[in-house]
């Protein structure tokens, strides 16, 4: 029993340390800065520079936080605020089917819906000619992955609120609106940031559906209508090639070791706050 | 002031509403268009037969090695995970049971381990493939996936067990079992539903996830004979075939999409169900 769990525990240290190792070879000829600076990026003459990936996933990601973050809040505080028993019954398997779909499928969808609908209502809106497959598609996509998950951990933080607080701000003359903004979520700030902040890590290393629908081109642009490179993305669509190009395989363990080491650390703070404020 | 007041409050509550009701749309929406687009090209032979010559043109055949391969690999690895992931949440409740702290910060790097994409589990299956010499295989996939859902197995399967009543574990030490009789022969009884749940819900991520398994099981038409051999899995017999530029193909990802999303809501289901079931036999 010790054993198991021991082996269980220790699997982030050991999955940290062989792609460590695997990447060493590539970071001790550029150095991290240069590799995390560097936006050359042509593997068969041994430039490897991931800003444009670092670049595309941060920007992927908060587009996708962008959308996903008030409809979370607002639906997490209308079904532990204000909606009936039979809403909440009926809404609890909706949101788990939704975290169950597989990431493939939500990419299937992706194309379906959102890579048209971008491509063909939104982008003339704004005067531009795009094929879809951008940024902005990658952002919408991952905003429903995440909705879900942040949405179960929002409801846990708003149904710890203590019911007597909310009472004493009724009975003060509030409504109860203005109980739910001065006292539910004032008293739940710790937990909204942390569950916001885990969804930023899950979106962040999202791989097959963002990879289907972001278009997968190397380039750092600021306009959502063209297309990106996410990290993971990188690491899955290039792995047939990397052994046969010398060093690719080691950027593409660096990658996922960089992916490894930001979401561990998004997710150990996070989960430290959460706990300090379940024990209070 | 007043009417302001009102405005606002019957705004915000509007709006949440209108969130959460969007959010069941969504659901039914993506359900709908995947229903709609996968069931004109999905038949008996996409679903029992092996892709034959030319299936990635247009031929005939149809994606028998892929479910076959994803059902070894889920199958495979929840095997692996029950045996890991068993004790070890039995361990979290009954032995360190007076240990507060310990408990907690276990959870805690559990719940962190639940959060590591599958991309780097399959980069890391990937390099512990490459230490063994290893070929991409059903093996590998295995032991990947397995590493994949154990994290989430232990934290379903310990939720529940944390809710046993104190009571049961000090009476059956009083009765002069041993913590590990305890565990194995209460505990787990106590938490079956939650174990139901766990293995359940770890074998739907099993069989849908495909960024872990793209290293480290490989692709092949043929339904492995062996653990060494590479193995096909539904979602990535998806992802390949819509990237295909012919249509008929892109028609059969769709259809293949369609057969992982009913598979994947029938075990949602089915935890849903069982879980009731099994509750109602549990001391309170």
């Amino acid at each position: 029993m010790i054993l198991s769990l021991c082996l269980i525990l220790l699997l982030p240290l050991v999955i940290g340390i062989a792609l460590y190792m695997k990447s060493a070879p590539l970071l001790e000829r550029e150095g991290f800065t240069s590799l995390v600076t560097s936006s050359a990026w042509s593997p068969e003459e041994g430039h490897f520079g991931f800003r444009p990936f670092i670049f595309g996933s941060v920007y992927v990601t908060a587009l996708s936080f962008v959308f996903a973050a008030p409809v979370c809040l607002l639906s997490g505080i209308y079904l532990t605020q204000f909606a009936s028993r039979k809403l909440v019954r009926i809404m609890h398997p909706v949101i788990d089917i939704l975290a169950g779909i597989p990431s493939v499928v939500y990419g299937v969808w992706g194309i379906l819906v959102i890579v048209p609908l971008v491509g063909e209502y939104l982008a003339p809106v704004f005067n531009v000619h795009a094929s879809g497959y951008s940024i902005l598609a990658g952002g919408i996509v991952l905003a429903v992955m995440c909705i879900p998950y942040m949405l179960n951990m929002l409801i846990e933080v708003f149904n710890t609120v203590p019911e007597g607080l909310k009472e004493a701000s009724l009975a003060l003359g509030a409504t109860r609106w203005e109980s739910v903004k001065h006292v539910v979520i004032r008293k739940s700030y710790p937990g909204i940031i942390s569950s916001y902040g885990l969804g930023l890590a899950k979106a962040f290393g999202e791989t097959l559906a963002v990879m289907m629908v972001v278009g997968n081109r190397v380039q750092i642009s600021l306009d959502p209508f063209e297309a990106g490179y996410p990290l993971p993305a990188l690491i899955a669509n290039n792995y047939g090639e990397m052994l046969s190009i010398p060093l690719y395989d080691s950027a593409l363990m660096f990658a996922a070791f960089l992916l490894l080491v930001i979401i561990l650390l998004i997710n150990l703070f996070f989960r430290y706050l959460i706990h300090k404020t379940k024990k209070r | 002031m007043k009417r302001k007041k009102r405005i606002e409050e019957k705004f915000f509550i509007f709006l949440a509403g209108f969130a959460t009701y969007s959010l069941m749309a969504l659901l039914g929406l993506i359900i709908i268009i995947i229903f709609v687009k996968g069931v004109g090209s999905l038949s008996f032979s996409m679903l029992f037969t092996l892709p034959k010559g030319g299936y990635y043109y247009g031929g005939e055949g149809g994606v028998l090695n892929a479910i076959a391969g994803s059902a070894y690999i889920a199958f495979g690895a929840t095997l692996i995970a029950i045996i890991l992931g068993l004790p070890a949440a039995l361990y979290i409740n009954v032995h360190l049971y007076r240990y507060r702290r310990t408990q907690n910060t276990i959870r805690y790097l559990l719940d962190a381990l639940w959060g590591i994409p599958s991309i780097v589990y399959g980069a890391f299956g990937f390099a512990l493939m490459l230490f063994f010499g290893m070929q991409a295989s059903l093996l590998a996939g295995t032991i990947t996936v397995a590493l994949l859902i154990t994290p989430i197995m232990i934290r379903t399967f310990d939720e529940v067990l944390a809710a046993t009543p104190a009571g049961l574990l000090e009476a059956s030490l009083a009765m002069g079992s041993t913590r590990s009789e305890t565990a194995f022969r209460i505990f787990f009884r106590q938490g079956m539903s939650g174990f139901v749940t766990a293995v359940l819900l770890s074998f739907g991520r099993g069989i849908g996830d495909a960024a872990s398994v793209l290293f480290t099981a490989g692709y092949t038409d043929l339904i492995p004979r062996h653990l060494d051999e590479p193995a096909a899995t539904l979602p990535l017999a998806i992802f390949f075939q819509l990237g295909s530029p012919i249509p008929e193909v892109r028609e059969r990802a769709f259809a293949a999409a369609l057969i992982l999303t009913v598979i994947i809501l029938v075990i949602s289901l089915t935890a849903r169900h069982l879980s009731g079931k099994y509750s109602k036999t549990i001391i309170k």
